[in-house]
C-alpha cells in the first residue's frame, strides 16, 4: 500500500472538501467524549468496534448459524419458529441418487445438474482464464508502445457490471446479431447460440473470461514486475535462450502468484451466477444452470419457496468454498513468506 | 523518457524486446502485436458496437445484416395520408430508379406512391425496392425511457444505494480498523482472527438467512435492505488496518498530550493520514454497489425500488425486448464506470495489485 501514499501539497479542493468533514466530526465528538468519560481510554476501542461488529453480527455471523438451522427444517414458512425440524432430510433429498454418475437418476436432478454444470464451467473457465491472463501479462510486461493504453483495454471490462457485460454480448450473439451477420457474410450458416446447449455453455465461459481476465492479468503483471531485473541480465550475459529464460526464471518466480490467481479464480468460478443468468437465463433448459442459480431458484423464484432445501444446498456450497479459502490462505501465506 | 541504447539494454523491457540479430523480428514480436491488435478488437469492439447500436432506430436495429453506423429510413409526409410514409428507392420495370413512398405491403407486392403525385398508386414487387436511408441518430432511445419508464427512479435508487452504502461502509470499517490498529486491548487478536476468518464468506452462502433477517427487520423492498447487509466488510477493515498500522504512534501520543479526545484523534489525525487507503476502499465500494446484482434481485421485488441493474435485467427479460431502449439504458449504466475509470485508473489498478481484491 505504501506506494499510494504521497506527500504532495494539499490542493485547495481537498481543503474545501475537508470543511464539512470537520463539521461532521465536531458534531459527533460530544457523543464519543461522553462515552470516553464513562468507559475511559481503555474502553474506547470497543466503542469504535461496536457499529462494525453489530452489522457484522446481524448480517453475517448470526445468518451463518441460522443457515445451518434452516437446512435442518422443512416446510415453506420463512420464520424459523414456524418451521418443523426434519433432521438431515433436506441433505438426504439433495444427495440421494440411484447412481451417482448419472444425474438423471437423482431425486433432485436439478441440483446435480447444477453441480456438474459448475464443474464443467470451472474446469474450462479457470484453465483458459489463467492461461490468457498469463499471456496478456507477459505481453503487457514487454516494452511496447502505448502500454498504459493496452493495459486499460484489457482491464476495463473488470469494472463493468455483470448485467452490462451480459447485455453487450447478448446483443452480439442474438439470432440477428453481429456475429451471425459475420458468419453469413463469409458464407456460413447462422447459429442459434442460445438454443444449442454446448454453444450456450461455451459463451457463458467465454463471456466470464472476457469480463474477469483484466483482474487476474493485473495481479500477474504485478508479480512479473517484482522479479529482479538482474536475473534477466545474468541470463543475457550467459546467452540463455528466451524460451529457457521463461521456463527457468519467469515461470518459477511467478508461480506463487499463479497459485493465488488459480485459487481466487476457482473461488469466484464456483459462485458464478450474475452474468450467465442475464446472458442465458440458465438455459437452454438447464444447460447453463449453476449452483448459485439452483439456490436462487429453489429459495426465491419457484412457486413454492423451499428455503430449507436452498439452505442445505448453500451449506454444501459453503463447505466447498471453505476448503478453497483455506487453500487460498495457505497459498497466500507461502507466497508472502517468500 | 530517455530511451538510449544503454539504458534499454539494462532494463527488463529492453531485454525482453531485444530483437535477434539486427532489426530482424523475433516471432514473439510479431505475436505480441498480433495479440494486442486482436485484444483491442475483442475487448473494445463489443462495447463500441453496443454504443453505436444504441443510436439506431427501432427499425434500424431489425435490419440484417446490420449496418455499422446508425442509419434511419427516411420518412416523408404525403398529401392524403395521416401517417408519414417510409421512402424507398425502387427499380422500375424499365430499369429506371425512382424514390417512392410505401403505403402498405400486401404479400410480395408493395403499394407505393410518388410523393410528388399523391393520386397515382404504383404496385411494386417488394424485391425491387430498397430503403432510402440517411445518417440519423435516434436520440429518442435515450429520452423516451426517461418519460415512459421508471428509468429515472432506477437511476436515483442506484445513486442513493451507492452513495449511502459507501459512506456507511467507510465510516464503520474505518472506525473498526482504527480500534484494531491503534489500541492494545483484550480480545484484539480474537477479533482480528474473526475478521480474517470471515474475509471470504460470500453472500451466496447465506442468502436465505440474510433474507430472513432483512424480513424480520421489515426492510424487504426498501433500499436499506440492499445498503445494510454488505456494509461491514472484513476486506475493508483489513485493508484500512494494514494501512493505519504504518501511521507513527508519536503523532497519536502528541495528540493525546494536547488533550484531544479519542474521537478527535480518529477523525482529525488518523483519518486524514489514511486517506489513500480510504480512497481505495471508496472506489471499491462504489464499484461493488453500483454493479451489485444477486442480492438486490432477491430483496427488491417492486419496480419503484429497482436499481439500474435490476431494472435493466427486467427490461431485457421481457417477452418482447425493446432493444432500442435496453441498449441506450445499458450505455447510460456504463457511463459512470467509464468516467470513474478514466480519472482514477491508476488508483484502481494499484489498489487491486496491492490488495488482491475486487
Amino acid at each position: 500500500m505504501a506506494e499510494i501514499r504521497s506527500d504532495e501539497k494539499r490542493s485547495p479542493l481537498i481543503t474545501l472538501a475537508a470543511m464539512p468533514m470537520r463539521a461532521v466530526g465536531a458534531a459527533i465528538d460530544p457523543v464519543f467524549k461522553t462515552a470516553q468519560r464513562v468507559v475511559g481510554i481503555g474502553g474506547m476501542p470497543y466503542i469504535f468496534l461496536l457499529p462494525n461488529l453489530c452489522f457484522f453480527g446481524i448480517f453475517v455471523i448470526i445468518p451463518l448459524f441460522i443457515n445451518f438451522a434452516f437446512s435442518l427444517t422443512g416446510g415453506t414458512n420463512l420464520f424459523l419458529s414456524d418451521r418443523a425440524y426434519v433432521g438431515g432430510e433436506q441433505y438426504g433429498f439433495l444427495l440421494e441418487c440411484e447412481n451417482h454418475f448419472d444425474t438423471s437418476s437423482c431425486r433432485e436432478d436439478r441440483f446435480w445438474r447444477g453441480i456438474t454444470n459448475t464443474m464443467v464451467f470451472v474446469v474450462f473457465q479457470v484453465t483458459f482464464l489463467v492461461l490468457f491472463s498469463l499471456i496478456t501479462a507477459l505481453i503487457l510486461n514487454r516494452k511496447i508502445k502505448g502500454r498504459g493504453f493496452f493495459r486499460a483495454v484489457f482491464f476495463f471490462p473488470v469494472l463493468l457490471s455483470p448485467v452490462v457485460v451480459a447485455l453487450i454480448w447478448k446483443w452480439i450473439l442474438l439470432r440477428d446479431g453481429l456475429l451471425n451477420a459475420l458468419l453469413v457474410s463469409i458464407g456460413l450458416e447462422r447459429i442459434l447460440f442460445f438454443v444449442d446447449p454446448n454453444w450456450a455453455m461455451f459463451w457463458a465461459i467465454f463471456v466470464s473470461i472476457w469480463a474477469h481476465m483484466g483482474f487476474y492479468t493485473l495481479i500477474l503483471l504485478a508479480g512479473l514486475q517484482a522479479i529482479p531485473p538482474d536475473l534477466y541480465e545474468a541470463a543475457e550475459m550467459d546467452g540463455t535462450s528466451k524460451e529457457r529464460v521463461f521456463w527457468r526464471i519467469t515461470l518459477p518466480l511467478l508461480w506463487p502468484n499463479m497459485l493465488v490467481v488459480i485459487v481466487l479464480a476457482l473461488i469466484r468460478g464456483v459462485q458464478i451466477f450474475d452474468e450467465v443468468y442475464v446472458l442465458t437465463g440458465g438455459g437452454p433448459g438447464t444447460a447453463t444452470q449453476f449452483m448459485v442459480q439452483y439456490i436462487y431458484n429453489t429459495g426465491f423464484t419457484n412457486q413454492v419457496q423451499n428455503f430449507g432445501l436452498a439452505s442445505a444446498a448453500s451449506v454444501l456450497l459453503g463447505v466447498v468454498l471453505f476448503i478453497l479459502t483455506l487453500t487460498q490462505l495457505f497459498v497466500t501465506r507461502r507466497r508472502d513468506r517468500g | 523518457m530517455a530511451d538510449t541504447a544503454t539504458t534499454e539494454r539494462r532494463t527488463l523491457w529492453g531485454f525482453l524486446t531485444a530483437t535477434r540479430g539486427r532489426g530482424r523480428l523475433h516471432w514473439t514480436d510479431v505475436f505480441t502485436y498480433l495479440y494486442l491488435f486482436l485484444g483491442v478488437v475483442l475487448m473494445f469492439g463489443p462495447a463500441v458496437w453496443l454504443a453505436l447500436s444504441s443510436f439506431k432506430t427501432q427499425s434500424g436495429l431489425l435490419e440484417f445484416p446490420p449496418t455499422l453506423l446508425p442509419l434511419g429510413q427516411i420518412e416523408v409526409e404525403v398529401e392524403g395520408y395521416d401517417e408519414p410514409l417510409l421512402l424507398f428507392d425502387v427499380t422500375m420495370e424499365d430499369g429506371s430508379v425512382r424514390q417512392l413512398a410505401q403505403i402498405r405491403r400486401v404479400g410480395i407486392v408493395a403499394q407505393m406512391v410518388d410523393p410528388a403525385e399523391p393520386d397515382v398508386r404504383i404496385d411494386v414487387p417488394i424485391d425491387q425496392r430498397t430503403a432510402t436511408r440517411e445518417f440519423r441518430v435516434a436520440v429518442e432511445n435515450y429520452t423516451d425511457p426517461l418519460e415512459r419508464f421508471n428509468f429515472l427512479t432506477f437511476l436515483q435508487n442506484s445513486v442513493i444505494v451507492t452513495v449511502v452504502a459507501t459512506l456507511v461502509t467507510l465510516l464503520i470499517n474505518s472506525m473498526a480498523a482504527y480500534a484494531l490498529s491503534i489500541y492494545e486491548f483484550r480480545g484484539r487478536n480474537a477479533i482480528m482472527l474473526l475478521v480474517i476468518g470471515t474475509l471470504m464468506i460470500p453472500i451466496t452462502v447465506i442468502l436465505v438467512p440474510v433474507y430472513l433477517v432483512v424480513t424480520e427487520l421489515g426492510l424487504v423492498n426498501s433500499l436499506w435492505a440492499v445498503i445494510l447487509p454488505g456494509a461491514a466488510t472484513p476486506t475493508g477493515v483489513f485493508l484500512l488496518r494494514q494501512y493505519m498500522l504504518t501511521i507513527p504512534r508519536d503523532l497519536i501520543e502528541a495528540a493525546r498530550m494536547d488533550k484531544a479526545s479519542e474521537w478527535q484523534i480518529y477523525w482529525r489525525v488518523v483519518m486524514p493520514l489514511a486517506m489513500p487507503a480510504i480512497a481505495v476502499l471508496a472506489i471499491f465500494s462504489i464499484m461493488w454497489r453500483w454493479n451489485d446484482f444477486l442480492w438486490p434481485l432477491i430483496v427488491l421485488n417492486r419496480s419503484e425500488v429497482y436499481t439500474l441493474q435490476i431494472g435493466l435485467n427486467a427490461f431485457q427479460g421481457e417477452l418482447n425486448v425493446q432493444w432500442h431502449y435496453v441498449l441506450a439504458m445499458t450505455v447510460v449504466t456504463l457511463i459512470p464506470v467509464v468516467v470513474v475509470f478514466a480519472f482514477l485508473q491508476r488508483f484502481i489498478t494499484t489498489g487491486i495489485a496491492s490488495s488482491g481484491m475486487k
